[in-house]
């Protein structure tokens, strides 16, 4: 078959066949595949809620609050315990990381210590800021973040010296590290906001 | 037979995108900061070129002339896209590491320049074998400088410790040791191709 000639309707022709295929094949593509990242997502966030919160026998699901700091929404996710409120954890996230959003499962004791917390999404650069996931639990120096009460402990970087920062940044991710921690520190006041609205 | 194996030998050796050629070089510095990273992106370019150069090669009588350059992109952008939402659905460990760097595979200019170069003008099977040949050159040399970067960097290697992080050298797995890296890397592969 000989080469088609650059002409107008031979390039439209070509183009709109080209786009249209490719179009339709991505459709299919997006179709089977939102399922499983939607199944994927539940599940990752079903398993967050049970790691980071509590121990709990209520439906934290059922009983989700929703609030909006700082124009993000964040919600808590209470863990019970035989009626008896044991803690939480408050999924939310933030926008000014290094590149996109930042999405944090983090979980509390009753008094608003951090227990544990799971990093839902990120996009940070690879080998720097995504190392959040471990960096904020690595018992080395000041830089775990668990085990801490934002109420007691200022949870800004030590570079923020005008905050009174007592959390390390991770090494040349410094931004991301704000980000992560501006979260938790929201997280902290949802959760707060929460007990407050219950207590009433 | 003899033939095939020379085009696939062709991209890993003589012809090594980032080695040689110098392709892609901004995949290449930016996802190499741990050698997993750089294996993991590799073979996801690998797997997009592979793809890309056999559709291309199908559809090269098709296309116009004046207007291969966006067919050709739709092409990649086309596999690119389908294959972020297998990883997003099907490993979200990888999606998690590797981020904003998939959907940057669109513009790798090693797709497009093996596109421009070889695809276009060659029959299918060929393209395919030069195709697999450029992939595995390019996941060879991001996992060669990926490597490279994690041991002086932390002292790991695939994440298994060599020597403790304290004495591992952070510009390494910084920008810039991306650079300098590269550049010794780049000076000991031509020495290796003088000598021959």
């Amino acid at each position: 078959m000989k080469k088609l000639a650059s002409t107008l309707p031979n390039m439209i022709l070509s183009l709109g066949i080209i786009t249209a295929v490719a179009g339709a094949l991505l459709g299919v593509v997006y179709d089977s595949t939102k399922e499983p990242i939607a199944a994927m997502q539940k599940e990752q966030q079903v398993a967050a809620i049970r790691e980071v919160a509590p121990p709990f026998d209520n439906d934290p699901e059922a009983d989700a609050w929703k609030t909006d700091v700082d124009g993000y929404s964040f919600v808590v996710y209470p863990a019970y315990m035989q009626g008896k409120l044991q803690g939480a954890a408050v999924m939310g996230g933030s926008m000014n990381g290094f590149a996109g959003e930042i999405t944090v499962m983090c979980g509390f004791d009753l008094d608003g210590t951090v227990r544990n917390y799971q990093v839902l999404s990120q996009a940070e650069t690879p080998g720097l800021g995504s190392k959040m996931q471990l960096w904020f639990r690595d018992p080395s120096g000041a830089r775990s973040v668990i085990g801490k009460n934002p109420a007691t402990t200022p949870f800004y970087v030590t570079k923020d010296q005008a905050s009174n920062g007592q959390i390390d940044a991770i090494t040349a991710a410094t931004i991301s590290s704000r980000a992560f921690l501006e979260t938790l520190r929201n997280a902290y006041s949802s959760y707060i906001e929460y007990t407050k609205e219950k207590n009433k | 037979m003899s033939k095939y194996w020379k085009l696939i030998y062709n991209g890993i050796v003589p012809g090594n995108p980032v080695f040689v050629l110098l392709l892609g070089m901004c995949a290449t510095l930016g996802t190499t900061s741990s050698a997993m990273n750089g294996l993991m992106m590799g073979i996801a370019t690998a797997a997009v070129l592979i793809c890309s150069n056999a559709v291309i090669s199908a559809i090269k009588n098709f296309v116009p002339d004046k207007v291969r350059i966006p067919a050709y992109i739709v092409v990649i952008a086309s596999f690119v896209t389908a294959l972020q939402l297998i990883i997003n659905a099907y490993m979200p460990a990888l999606n998690a590491s590797l981020g904003i760097f998939i959907p940057l595979i669109v513009v790798n200019c090693i797709l497009l320049g093996r596109a421009e170069a070889f695809a276009g003008k060659n029959p299918v099977v060929d393209s395919v074998c030069d195709g697999l040949g450029c992939g595995i050159g390019f996941t060879l040399a991001l996992t060669i400088l990926g490597s490279t970067r994690e041991i002086l960097g932390t002292g790991k290697i695939f994440g298994a410790e060599i020597f403790p992080e304290d004495y591992g050298m952070l510009i390494f797995v910084l920008a810039p040791g991306a650079f300098i890296a590269l550049g010794y890397l780049i000076a000991i592969v031509n020495k290796l191709r003088k000598a021959n």
